[in-house]
């Protein structure tokens, strides 16, 4: 099915990022009941799920052209947010294959790959891109393999090595996160770049993700689902450029929290890779507005009653104290009590 | 995690390598590449055997530059429970077989400045895979192998040919054998060692190094304990509502499947920690053969790795 793009659309500026109704449809919610609960919600990530954003391994949607735009202007403005240390090569050329696989099978009318032995011919007719390279020779890329296919891709990269028993991050792509920084983290052990989350240390959750990704098997990815709120349809909103959106928060009013507060959903999801034995950690973001929410009662019902359930932590944590009031206030509009059905399907 | 799905293979090529190991060339039954892997993975190989199925892990011996076929190769074992014996009785070229995909437990240091591999016999395997990758980057290695004579060297000599000035063999006889204390007193600092072999070459290894200072981050090790027989027990699985008997010569791992179960599992060696499974009650005691639980958990008693360990006892309730 050939997708239809909204080249144009931006994610500074003007903000004229939108959903169309199918891109609603097809939003990841993320809350599966009436309260917020935190649990460890890794699942396989398999093809289908609760809505088409499940279908394949890597989803490209009608933001994939104005999306890599974005990442781009990202790029030339902070060219460290793509980073590899030198013993990453290998997996770097394990995520171009992986990315180009997948995405030439999922989607032929917009990608192929041609390979002969190592003399590949990638064609990227979204983005009016073609490159004969032979894989395994970075000289043959116009930059290292993880940049050139970051570049290509909705959503962050970064890539994990394992030594020591441990997760190390030692490459990433990322343009697009929910306030952390690759500069910052880069080289870190698990535990270190999943510092400063509040509940979950307690409850040994990461001794026991980390066990878990540890022995992650070769093509049985798993994926799980993180949300936040961000005012705008903005893309980065990372430490650096915390002066741009940090006072975004302060200004959302009954009126305009609607069309401004978006739900932020990250679908992340980890592969083995298998040269190099690294860990992928991919993480694919949705926005969506209150009002876009809205147009599916259920889920505006149910995001009204988590935000109320939400442990007043994690409401400091997500950065939602200068609004979470007016946002239920909003949503409780469009709340009627009736009951919700079961999972996060649209009605 | 459910038992990774498994791959069809036909064995292209069987080879005598020494008077005890035989090489087997594997290749996917709808003739497509097999997945691409680290040097030190390994896969678990399902025989379909007269009694029952047998699952033993075996090292991959090459690199993924060819993807046509794996290779790997299989000691006849004197103990053997079945799944060597089988593989050198019962599999000639045109065998169907079934793998996992790769899994790696024994993976080189990619931040190493120099590494050292010490193996012994058919723990060679792993380290072929490892010789054959660090052959094309420019970090130093040393790689020390034993066997018990020269016609048990045949893939040691193979080594050798790819990377003549890194490659020392030692010959039980005629002798002399391998002085891991004068080998590892020459290491510079900073090396990361890596060692495969037969239990007690491991064990010996491992002591030497850590009385000569080396960082515990820096010892690496593969040792696949073949299940071990015992006497045979009783076991309630709780979740699925059965009653089963484990035989002698069949793991605990291995009766719960038989008995329909799915169970989880990797390496089954008692290496990585996938099987675990906790003890709801126990009257008895656990015989644990596995290297991945500590001590402390061992005598806790609450939790088991039904791939290698056993038990002595009159009830055992496990979660599963
Ligand atoms: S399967 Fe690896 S420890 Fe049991």
């Amino acid at each position: 099915m050939t997708i239809a793009f909204k080249p144009d659309e931006t994610y500074r500026d003007d903000f004229t990022f939108r959903n169309s109704p199918a891109a609603i449809r097809r939003f990841p919610f993320p809350f599966g009941e009436d309260v917020y609960r935190y649990a460890v919600n890794i699942e396989p990530h398999v093809r289908g799920g609760p809505t088409a954003a499940y279908d394949n391994l890597f989803d490209i949607d009608e933001h994939y052209i104005a999306e890599c735009r974005e990442r781009a202007l990202v790029l030339a403005h902070d060219p460290k947010r793509c980073q590899a240390l030198p013993h990453m090569m290998a997996a770097q050329w394990d995520t171009l294959e992986l990315l180009m696989e997948n995405l030439s099978t999922d989607y032929p009318e917009h990608f192929s790959l041609v390979r002969d032995g190592y003399a590949w011919h990638w064609t990227n007719r979204a983005l009016g891109i073609e490159q004969h390279f032979v894989f395994g020779d970075a000289g043959t890329l116009p930059c290292e393999p993880l940049e050139y296919i970051g570049r290509q891709m909705q959503g962050d990269l970064t890539l994990q090595d394992q030594r020591e028993d441990n997760l190390f991050m030692d490459a990433g792509m990322v343009t697009c996160q929910a306030d952390w920084s690759l500069e910052f983290d880069l080289g870190m052990k698990f535990h270190e770049w999943h510092g400063p989350v509040p509940l979950a240390h307690e409850q040994g959750v990461f001794d026991r993700a980390l066990k878990f990704l540890l022995n992650l098997q070769l093509g049985r990815p798993v994926r799980r689902l993180n949300w936040t709120m961000t005012i705008n349809p903005r893309m980065d909103t990372s430490p650096e450029q915390y002066p741009q959106w940090g006072p975004d928060r302060t200004t959302i009013t009954p009126e305009n929290v609607g069309s401004r507060v978006h739900l932020r959903v990250e679908l992340q999801s980890l592969f083995r890779l298998p040269r190099s034995n690294a860990i992928l950690f991919g993480i694919r973001c949705y926005l969506i507005s209150l009002e876009e929410l809205a147009t599916i009662p259920k889920w505006s019902r149910r995001l009204h009653r988590v935000l109320q359930t939400l442990p007043p932590e994690l409401v400091e944590y997500k950065g939602l104290s200068r609004f979470r009031d007016t946002a239920i206030a909003w949503l409780a509009q469009r709340d009627d009590g009736a009951p919700t059905s079961v999972g996060t399907a649209p009605d | 995690m459910t038992p990774a799905a498994t791959i069809p293979v036909v064995v292209r090529e069987v080879r005598p390598v020494t008077p005890l190991i035989r090489r087997f060339t594997l290749a996917r039954e709808d003739g497509l590449p097999l997945p691409a892997f680290s040097a030190g993975a390994h896969v678990v190989v399902v025989m379909p055997g007269a009694a029952r199925t047998l699952r033993n892990p075996y090292s991959l011996m090459g690199t993924s530059a060819d993807l046509s076929t794996y290779d790997i190769a299989v000691r006849l074992s004197e103990t053997s429970r079945g799944g060597s014996r089988f593989m050198h009785e019962a599999v000639a070229p045109g065998s169907k077989l079934a793998i996992t995909p790769p899994v790696n437990l024994f993976p080189l240091d990619k931040l190493a400045r120099r590494h050292l591999l010490l193996c012994g016999g058919v723990g060679i395997t792993p380290v072929s895979a490892h010789v054959r990758e660090l052959v094309h980057g420019g970090v130093p290695f040393e790689v020390h192998c034993g066997a018990r004579s020269i016609e048990h060297a045949t893939l040691a000599l193979e080594l050798r040919a790819i990377a003549p000035d890194a490659v020392a063999i030692h010959l039980d006889t005629p002798g002399p054998t391998m002085d891991v204390e004068a080998i590892l007193a020459e290491q510079p600092l900073g090396t990361h060692l890596y060692v495969c072999g037969p239990g007690g070459m491991i064990e010996n290894v491992i002591a030497t190094a850590r009385a000569a200072g080396w960082p515990e981050s820096h010892i690496h090790w593969e040792r696949f304990t073949a299940p071990p027989a015992g006497k045979p027990f009783e076991v309630t699985l709780s979740r699925s509502g059965k009653r089963i008997t484990v035989p002698p010569e069949m793991s605990l791992l291995e009766a719960i499947e038989a008995a329909g179960v799915d169970a989880p599992f990797l390496c089954r060696g008692g290496a990585c920690g996938q099987c675990e499974t906790t003890v709801l009650a126990l009257d008895g005691t656990l015989l644990h053969h596995d290297v991945y639980l500590s001590a402390d958990q061992k005598a806790a008693g609450d939790r088991i790795m039904p791939c290698v360990s056993r038990a002595d006892c009159r009830t055992l309730v496990l979660d599963r």
